[in-house]
């Protein structure tokens, strides 16, 4: 399995951007599965439904969708294994500017838009500062000096990702993006994978600074999503 | 020279490189306050605490700090990547039909790329843009300067290497004209920004026809303002050697002298239109059909000859449109009944 954590503020063309980059990957005959992590709104879902892309939305109402993330992260990835998929691809609005889903040694992906303004990049945190990759779209509706301007701003945060320019309407330059996806190297399992960037907040033992992903790890409020059918709480297993 | 640099005072690095103040400011470090400390002691004095509020580490601080400084001599040198011509290897069409010939598109050079809607003049750019090598549905392939262009050359250029200019684009950010086009000079890292930022701004204001101020907020510009100011920025300040044009024909600029400025800045310009002034003030035209690329002609001395009548009826036509746009009544003096 090759797992592809993709984060970012709300409407920076996260899920189109995935849904363009799916196309690619299925044109070379790979399988894909989405888990979309969100807080409240399960809308994603639909999208990637309507185009056949098997998805399954984890909400985390009160809790930080990110460490809602790393509490379900395994889990996920079994549900992908389950199905055999080459690629889970999982989508996280990032609402706190804090946390990001970020993994070691997982390509993390932070999509960011033209219009967001020159100073968001300074504002966005770990989950644009720590990524692999950084895409950044909508391109088409702003100047070439903006564009330029921007990914510069984008270079000063993170000097060491590789920027990349999608448009999330027509998926021009996601081509590069699958290129890139299918050079990952393929994991097994989260256990004992590390977080790119300490948590803060005080939720649970990620909030508390645990950084090892694990069962044994997880203490205190976590939910888990449920991937199996029927409902299943943390306590019950 | 990492050790040279590591010895040296913030001071010192700020004069040897103005712009990597923009580096401190990311980690929220006052470069003034801190200007007589070594950079390899900045770690020790603002304390790990101080990288880990950042995010980051001072560790991660030093090391960016390097990346940043060859990424910025890249982007000074235009990442060394002087694009002399661009082939456009045969791809096919939507029937699965092999493409008759290549083409070579050389700097300085305008090609118009012509075709009716939804025949493929876009897939063409977009082939050009990502410099596709057999990978896209035409499985066209793109040559730089003679030869294939490897995956770290397709990957890095960061959208540097080819600029796009298109009727939908409009300046989003919240700055006036000066402000913008200093913001801009200063990414671009050139040493005189108040020389170039005026001569972008002059260039732009006789591209525009209806003058604007420097403190015009850019999303206050009008489409043709806009569009002029697009123009001058791309030909003079971006370091991209590609330019490609998507129907800007009724943007109300100077179509002519817009081209001549990208072209005298070295530029490859690619120009997807309609209009016949901005097609026969190219060198060239290539015909799009069904998919493919189907003639190429050149523009013949022939056809030159009328470029200055086509110019004066597409000059009428401005000034008409307009008197329109004012709401003023239309002056006819000048046209035949
Ligand atoms: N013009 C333009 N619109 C885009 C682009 N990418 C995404 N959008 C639009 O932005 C909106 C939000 O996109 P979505 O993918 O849902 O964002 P998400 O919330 O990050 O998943 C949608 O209406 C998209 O059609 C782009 O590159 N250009
Ligand atoms: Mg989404
Ligand atoms: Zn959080
Ligand atoms: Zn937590």
């Amino acid at each position: 399995m090759r797992l592809v954590t993709v984060a970012g503020p709300p409407s920076s063309g996260k899920t189109s951007i995935i849904i363009k980059t799916i196309e690619e990957l299925r044109q070379k005959g790979f399988s894909i599965g989405v888990v979309k992590f969100d807080c409240l709104s399960a809308q994603d879902e639909n999208l990637y439904s309507t185009h056949n892309i098997p998805v399954k939305t984890g909400l985390s109402r009160g809790l930080c969708p990110d460490h809602f993330f790393v509490s379900n992260i395994e889990e996920a990835l079994k549900w992908a294994k389950g199905r055999s998929f080459d690629f889970l691809i999982t989508e996280s609005a990032g609402l706190c500017n804090r946390c990001s889903p970020h993994i070691k040694n997982v390509l993390a992906i932070c999509v960011i838009d033209n219009l967001s303004g020159v100073n968001t990049p300074k504002k966005i945190g770990p989950m644009l500062k720590l990524a692999d990759i950084v895409v950044i779209t909508k391109g088409d509706i702003v100047s070439q000096a903006e564009r330029e301007v921007f990914a510069y701003r984008v270079r000063q945060v993170n000097p060491r990702g590789m920027i990349i320019q999608i448009n999330g309407v027509t998926g021009q330059g996601s081509f590069y993006l699958a290129k890139l996806m299918e050079k990952t190297s393929i994991i097994e399992t989260l256990q004992g994978a590390t977080l790119r960037f300490t948590m803060p907040g005080a939720l649970c033992s990620y909030c508390l600074g645990e950084r090892k992903i694990g069962d044994d790890k997880q203490i205190g409020v976590s939910k888990l999503v449920n991937f199996r059918g029927e409902e299943q709480a943390k306590g019950e297993e | 020279m990492r050790t040279d640099l590591l010895h040296m005072t913030i001071n010192e690095l700020r004069k040897m490189m103005p712009w990597i103040e923009d580096y401190f400011s990311a980690f929220a470090i006052d470069s003034v306050h801190y200007g007589n400390e070594k950079l390899e002691e900045l770690g020790s004095i603002l304390g790990e605490d101080y990288f880990i509020e950042m995010e980051s580490s001072s560790f991660a601080f030093i090391d960016g700090f390097f990346l940043f400084i060859e990424q910025a001599r890249a982007l000074q040198q235009g990442n060394g990547f002087t694009v002399e011509s661009l082939t456009v290897l045969p791809g096919r069409n939507k029937n699965d039909e092999k493409e008759a010939f290549s083409i070579e598109l050389k700097k300085g050079e305008v090609t118009a790329i012509v075709g009716p809607t939804g025949s493929g003049k876009s897939r063409l750019l977009a082939d050009i843009e990502s410099l596709s090598q057999e990978d896209t549905p035409t499985g066209r392939k793109i040559l730089v300067n003679g030869r294939a262009p490897d995956d770290e050359e397709r990957f890095s250029t960061e959208g540097r290497f080819i600029a796009q200019l298109s009727q939908n684009m409009n300046f989003v950010m919240d700055l006036s004209v000066e402000e913008f086009l200093t913001l801009h000079a200063e990414s671009r890292m050139v040493n005189e920004i108040s020389h170039v930022v005026q001569k972008i701004y002059d260039t732009a204001n006789i591209l525009a026809g209806e003058p604007f101020s420097r403190e015009t907020p850019v999303t206050e510009l009008s489409g043709g303002q806009s569009r002029a100011l697009m123009i001058a920025d791309t030909a003079l300040l971006s370091p991209a050697s590609v330019v490609l044009i998507d129907e800007i024909e009724n943007a109300g600029v100077d179509k002519i002298r817009s081209l001549e400025l990208l072209v005298s800045n070295n530029k490859i310009v690619l120009i997807s239109t309609h209009d016949p002034l901005l097609a026969l003030s190219a060198d060239q035209r290539l015909v799009i059909q069904n998919g493919g690329i189907s003639k190429l002609l050149k523009t013949t001395q022939d056809e030159k000859k009328y470029l200055k009548s086509l110019e004066k009826i597409d000059n009428k036509l401005t000034f008409l449109r307009n008197q329109l746009r004012r709401g003023e009544e239309i002056d006819f003096s000048d046209f035949p009944v």
